[in-house]
């Protein structure tokens, strides 16, 4: 604990000159929030500086905040830095909005390539300056970005090999069956353990005409 | 032989009666198709094409304990050498133009059998943006393998399936 403390001393006097919030998480450890503007300076000084050092980028993660309270803005995009001399993480927050772009960090961190593809890839939040900004996972041609809660999780398109064409053809998607959400409602537990008001009210579950007979 | 065709014996009597003068001088005489059925019963070379965990299920069922190997099962590397195809794992929409690829370039008479909930009908990933419900939406299946995975014995039990279902079927023409 003395450590994380130390190391949010020497995070802060080493970013001295950029707005920002630091604190340190319930994990134990050092989390810093930036804006989009200070995050390649904010990088490469903590990447530099020779009481930090943090030169390994571990990952970078994207969460779409939407409907969420308390967030001004529809996406988060979190940077590990990983220190191998002081051997410890911190991570970095930066705030973006639905079509805002984001500085790339490809220029300090070549290990930075891939995972900014894979945050475009699935949340569609352009890095600006990347050198090669394709889709890295989903399918040639794919639309939509997947891990975008408003994404349907079925998507839009569909495959089958088509014997007259002679090759694998997209469709829309057509469903033999409705895609059901499965909440908690367990025979076992699930409806027991909600609160309910009235008996009246409670939820039928198939066999339960079974319990009186 | 016109003459014996003449007196109106059957195939078999003819046969019979050809052979017992061959044995003689060193031959057999057997049907063809019998033959065939036998060779392609007997030595399926399954194109290994593992694309999740069940290929470890795969892996199991031809490594010591249950050794496919000891029945002639033999795993290839290259669709061109192999007879059937074990689809072993989750099919995804990017990997199905290439599974279909793979499936064109092995030489007839080709099989496949389809291992595991994902290969036979998407499984837990039915509802998935990315993945084929299903590995019958690409290529013809002739063993069905249900598990998550299925165990190595299931995958051998599937392989002595299709052995029968071939050395029933197998001709020389189809």
């Amino acid at each position: 604990m003395l450590k994380i403390k130390i190391l949010l001393k020497n995070i802060e006097g080493v970013l001295t000159d950029i707005k920002k919030t630091v604190e340190i998480t319930p994990q134990n450890e050092v989390k810093l929030v930036v804006d989009k503007q200070d995050l390649k300076l904010a990088i490469s000084l903590l990447k530099d500086h020779t009481a930090l050092k943090f030169n390994l980028i571990t990952d970078i993660i994207g969460v779409d905040r939407i409907n969420q309270e308390g967030y001004e803005k529809r996406f988060d995009v979190i940077y590990i830095l990983t220190s191998t001399s002081l051997q410890t993480h911190m991570k970095i927050v930066v705030s973006v909005d639905i079509d805002e772009d984001i500085p790339s960090i490809t220029d300090l961190f070549i290990g930075a390539d891939w995972l900014e593809r894979e945050v475009w890839d699935m949340f569609g939040i352009p890095f600006d300056a990347h050198p090669d900004l394709r889709r890295l996972l989903t399918d040639y041609g794919f639309e939509g970005h997947p891990l975008r809660k408003d994404f349907p999780v079925y998507g839009y398109s569909e495959v089958r090999y088509d014997e007259e064409v002679g090759k694998v053809i997209y469709e829309p998607v057509k469903l033999q069956q409705d895609y059901r959400q499965f909440n908690s409602l367990s025979p076992w537990e699930g409806l027991n353990s909600q609160p309910q008001q009235d008996q009246a009210q409670a939820v039928a579950m198939p066999g339960d005409e079974k319990a009186n007979v | 032989m016109v003459q014996k065709i003449a007196e109106n014996l059957t195939q078999d009597e003819i046969l019979l009666d050809y052979s017992h003068d061959l044995k003689k001088q060193g031959f057999v005489l057997a049907n063809i198709d019998t033959v065939i059925k036998a060779f392609r019963a007997g030595s399926i070379w399954p194109m290994t094409f593992g694309l999740a965990c069940c290929a470890f299920e795969m892996m199991q069922a031809y490594n010591a304990r249950y050794d496919l190997d000891r029945m002639g099962i033999v795993p290839r590397g290259s669709p061109r050498q192999s007879d059937a195809m074990i689809v072993a794992g989750t099919l995804t929409n990017k990997m199905a133009p290439a599974f279909r690829k793979v499936y064109d370039q092995m030489p007839e008479p080709r099989y496949v059998v389809s291992m595991g909930s994902c290969a036979n009908g998407g499984g837990y990933y039915h509802y998935s943006y990315s993945v084929v419900r299903g590995c019958d939406r690409i290529v013809p299946v002739d063993i069905y393998v249900p598990g998550c995975p299925p165990t190595a014995e299931a995958l051998v039990y599937a392989l002595l399936q299709l052995r029968r279902k071939i050395a029933r079927e197998a001709t020389l023409f189809r």
